[in-house]
């Protein structure tokens, strides 16, 4: 019987939360410490022809500049820190300025005199497919991987920008809602028959889409600072990982490993957009040993809006063939990415939503990803999967109408089972339950009860709609590390992020799960590398739950070896005599033979070798082996790598059920009711599971009904660089007596039973939202995310407002 | 529907302020200075002091603190930087967040938009400060601990505050009047409901 997974208990870092006792990056200070500030762009595209800061470092208490000049230099597409000759994007950062007070940096930034050329810009991808279309580069508008993709939110190697133009007959079709032939992709994949898939359909849809990316907007700015000391570097960065920055912060600084104390005790908020170490986390460490000062670089919350990094959004087209009896047989899809200055889109992420919901038997997807002269972008909350689950939902309802059939069971029939396949590859899912999930979400919201019930009348009517959320779930192959310590207590090092999730606190569970030890003798070792901490994976791509469990209970296993072994040598009998319990490892047959955990430690430590960390497997990472020799010697040492066999990828599922109620006359609504379900294996922190969920339900509203980037098309301006004028949601927006419940079916490749959840709570709450405004309009699709009150209330009023025309840009 | 549409309703029209430009904004505008200097005459002529007089007396979370102010200075900065009290959030900094919420005179303030030469004399309250002397927790803060209502954390001093300052008006609000009283608090992580639960279970209206 479980005793710590599934249920509740409060990780570690909430009382700091709720004192305000718990530091963040910028809640540092050091003696000594000077305080940076970024120059920014100040046009969306253009070349930096002179600097001047002769005047600006005159002033009194100026320290310092610090520009392009002073870094590696990085080759497009590669996302410099500081721009060196051509800007891309308003917001760029160009140089930073280091004073004895921010009031005295920002008055020398003033001071700077930089001339620039200005060149075109482009801010919609179509237009730069366009013949004669700008291109946001000087080398083109194109990002063109040469190898493969990295895991989301690492930077992109191996790539190159190149200029490509459609016909324009492909521009015109795209945008009147028809295949873009003769349009050039730079990722295509299919599977199956196509053709023969259409032919086999009874009913087809064909419709273009467009969802427009926003900002994350972590509430916490990515503030960071550094100092020297010895020659290592001290770092105080706000990620949502830990030991995940080591290595690539280590590179950028030129520095060993062991040379780099990466500190990050708590970050307020990433959402995907600080998952690694990002471009400029650079300055601050290099303008820090530069000045042999400690600098504190701040940053404010609109140049967050400018590098804090964005959803990518799309321009596509769909056709989707289904059967009489529901099922979907073809799918061809294609999608243009606004990839922002970075280039990189997430096309593929969105056809892979479509193969977890329909799981057709032949599938088309096409895709490109187009340089625009906006804000970088980057991995943000189920990138590509969400999106497209939000525009996908109201298409999917158009098709389950046309042949008659109930909108959840057309989803039953078609979506991901465990023998199912999830993207291009059509890859396995180590186990999936999404029909276990819709069937408990109908009953929980009744379903069928809001079917019957009167639509409404006079100026208010309901809509009820549904949605599916994916998201793959889980990695393998990271390491574990704990000690027992003399004192018989259990310290859980773990090298995963503290993003506000507490999976860092929930996945060390595990390790007390299988050691069945009381959480009050555990104790986690967290949130500074110098403490030891094992190589962990990114706090990314709702991995954590399952990779690290996993991770945490390898390493107990080999502690548990190490007991048994312990004990054997010292009492007698093999190792396979013995058995733990009670903090304590005893022979099964007479339990008063044996050690406490405490004295099983201290003779570790005794014995040395592997016993006590002196000795370790050699298929640890680098990191991992640092930390271990840190604790060398301490305890009894339990170190392993992820080696549980199984394959496949652990998916990631909620379905979302919504109802509301919209205002005829003003296009406003409100969300009356929103239950969602999730299969995410067993839960194994119930109460964190509910703010999982939550959270990501209130990601769905900003989604679906409100944020969205607004570049001024003239200029190339972004109009809404505040939190106030990019909408968040507030207390107002959302639903506030959700009902948020799980299958809670083990998976068979987790010893816990866990898979992640994170991403695809958005992405069920986005589709279900999309879903009830559709209904609630008898169908109308409006194939656009956000969907915001302006465009409702001119549908409502009869003014077509196109989607066909596909405009990123609703200025 | 966002809470700051009237109170800083100016601040929409212009998406590129920063809190320089919005600090100039809100001085000129009070004091109608127009020299280059005007920051500086301005924050005088409001608070009719001289430069000698930077070194004010602050009341804060119950104990007088001597503190060197600038007169362009915010409170937020002030607690931040002056006082080491790191607590109160700077989400924003231009009235948009409420992680810096702070207690001014018992009512609930954003203190990167207040100017710290103008708390004189007021009862400031921040987080540090609304445990009991004898480092019990407040009940908001005990509320928030039992209902896991943090997500990052970021906003949290800021959500406690504003409840706090509800929950001392309205011992038992509803829930909707608890989230539109906190509605100047953006959540970006959406934890929204934990909060209200804990608002709920602080005023022993849970069950
Ligand atoms: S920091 Fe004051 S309102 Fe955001
Ligand atoms: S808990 Fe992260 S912003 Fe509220």
């Amino acid at each position: 019987m479980s005793t710590h997974i599934g249920k509740d208990f409060i990780p570690p870092d909430v009382a700091g939360k709720v004192t305000g006792e718990i530091k963040y990056a910028e809640d540092y200070k050091r003696e000594g410490m000077v305080f940076a500030r970024l120059l920014t762009s100040p046009m969306p595209s253009g070349r930096v022809v002179n600097i001047d800061t002769s005047e600006a470092l005159r002033m009194d208490g100026v320290i310092g500049v610090f520009t392009a000049d002073d870094l590696p230099p990085v080759a497009p597409p590669g996302n410099p820190a500081l721009a060196s000759e051509y800007v891309t994007y308003v917001g760029q950062p160009i140089l930073a300025v280091a004073a004895i007070s921010e009031e005295i940096a920002e008055s020398a930034i003033d001071k700077i005199r930089i001339d620039f050329e200005r060149r075109d810009f482009v801010v919609d991808p179509i237009e730069s497919l366009s013949p004669g279309g700008s291109n946001a580069y000087p080398e083109g508008n194109v990002l063109v991987r040469t190898s493969e993709e990295g895991p989301e939110g690492a930077p992109i190697v191996g790539a190159e920008i190149r200029d490509i133009k459609w016909p324009q007959s492909a521009i015109d079709a795209i945008k009147s809602g028809s295949e873009p032939v003769g349009g050039e992709f730079t990722t295509e994949w299919a599977f199956g028959d196509l053709d023969a898939g259409f032919a086999e359909a009874t009913h087809i849809i064909e419709e273009p889409f467009v969802t427009i990316g926003y900002a994350h907007h972590s509430l916490e700015a990515r503030t960071g600072m550094a100092y020297w000391e010895n020659g290592k570097c001290y770092f105080h960065g706000s990620s949502q990982s830990q030991s995940a920055n080591n290595a690539g912060l280590a590179r950028m600084l030129g520095i060993d490993l062991a040379d780099l104390v990466f500190i990050n005790e708590a970050t307020g908020g990433g959402f995907g957009s600080k998952i690694g170490p990002y471009p400029f986390m650079a300055i601050t460490g290099n303008f820090a040993r530069v000045l042999n000062r400690p600098v504190q670089l701040r940053i404010t919350r609109e140049q967050e809006f400018y590098i804090g990094s964005a959803r990518s959004g799309m321009q596509g087209w769909i056709k989707v063939g289904v059967k009489d009896n529901g099922k979907v047989t073809a799918v061809d899809l294609v999608i243009v990415n606004d990839g922002g200055a970075t280039g990189g889109g997430s096309g593929n992420s969105s056809a892979q939503h479509v193969t977890v919901a329909y799981q057709p038997e032949n599938m088309r997807y096409r895709g490109i990803s187009v340089y625009t002269n906006t804000t970088p972008r980057g991995a943000q909350r189920g990138p590509g999967q969400n999106e497209m689950a939000s525009v996908l939902a109201p298409m999917t309802d158009k098709i389950a109408r046309a042949i008659d059939m109930d909108r959840v069971a057309f989803r039953k029939v078609n979506v991901l089972d465990s023998d199912g396949f999830e993207g291009g590859s059509q890859g396995p899912v180590t186990s999936a339950f999404v029909r276990e999930a819709l069937d408990q979400g109908a009953r929980t919201f009744g379903w069928d009860e809001k079917l019957a019930l009167p639509k409404g009348n006079g100026s208010k009517v309901r809509g009820i709609g549904v949605g599916i959320g994916y998201h793959g779930a889980g990695g393998r192959g990271y390491d574990g590390l704990l000690r027992i310590a003399p004192d018989g207590r259990l310290f859980i090092h773990s090298g995963v992020g503290n993003l506000g999730t507490y999976s860092y606190a929930g996945t060390c569970r595990a390790a007390a799960e299988a050691l069945q030890i009381p959480w009050e003798r555990c104790e986690i070792v967290h949130g500074r590398s110098d403490k030891h901490l094992p190589h962990s994976s990114g706090q990314g791509g709702s991995n954590t739950i399952f990779t690290h469990t996993r991770t945490n209970w390898v390493a107990a296993q080999d502690a548990i070896t190490k007991l048994k072994e312990i004990a054997a040598n010292d009492l007698g009998g093999s190792a396979n005599d013995y058995v733990i319990g009670d903090e304590r490892v005893y022979q099964s047959s007479d339990s008063s033979i044996g050690l406490t955990y405490a004295q099983a430690a201290q003779r570790a430590m005794e014995l040395g070798g592997k016993y006590s960390g002196q000795e370790f497997p050699d298929d640890i990472n680098p990191l991992t082996q640092l930390a271990v020799q840190g604790l060398a010697g301490s305890g009894l040492i339990g170190v392993a790598k992820d080696n549980i066999p199984g394959q496949g990828q652990p998916p990631g599922v909620v379905v979302g059920f919504c109802e509301i109620e919209m205002d005829k006359d003003t296009g406003k609504f409100e969300i009356l009711d929103y239950t969602a379900i999730a299969d995410c294996g067993t839960v194994v922190h119930p109460k964190n599971f509910d703010n999982a969920m939550r959270g990501g339900a209130v990601w769905g509203v900003g989604m679906t009904a409100l944020e969205r980037h607004v570049y001024d098309p003239q200029n190339g301006l972004p109009a809404n660089t505040g939190l106030y004028q990019n909408k968040p949601p507030t207390y107002l927006d959302v639903n506030l007596n959700t009902k948020m419940g799980a299958v809670n079916i083990p998976d068979p490749q987790n010893p816990t039973g866990g898979r992640g959840i994170g991403e695809p709570t958005q992405g069920a709450s986005a589709a279900a939202l999309a879903s009830a405004i559709s209904d609630a309009l008898d169908g109308h699709l409006f194939n656009s995310t956000p969907t915001t009150t302006d465009m409702i209330v001119n549908h409502l009023a009869g003014n077509t407002y196109s989607t066909k025309s596909l405009k990123t840009n609703t200025f | 529907m966002h809470p700051n549409t009237t109170k800083n309703g100016a601040m929409s029209v212009n998406s590129k302020l920063t809190r320089r430009r919005f600090i100039k904004g809100v001085i000129f505008s009070g004091a109608a200075a127009t020299t280059g200097t005007g920051i500086y005459l301005a924050a005088n002529a409001q608070s009719g002091q001289s430069s000698a007089e930077r070194l004010i007396t602050l009341n804060v979370n119950g104990r007088e603190r001597r503190v060197d102010v600038l007169p362009t200075e915010t409170l937020a900065n002030t607690l931040r930087y002056k006082l080491n009290m790191t607590g109160t959030k700077i989400g924003c900094n231009r009235g948009e967040c409420g992680a810096c919420t702070v207690l001014i005179n018992g009512v609930p303030n954003y203190a990167c938009s207040v100017l710290t030469q103008n708390v004189k004399g007021k009862e400031v309250v921040s987080i540090e400060g609304i445990k009991d002397s004898d480092g019990t927790l407040h009940a908001v803060q005990q509320a928030f601990i039992a209902e896991n209502s943090p997500q990052c954390g970021f906003c949290t001093p800021g959500q406690v505050m504003s409840a706090v300052a509800l929950l001392n008006s309205n011992p038992r609000p509803t829930k909707l009047e608890a989230a539109a009283a906190m509605s100047g608090n953006l959540c970006r992580c959406g934890a929204y409901e934990h909060y209200l639960n804990g608002v709920m279970r602080a005023s022993g209206q849970l069950a």
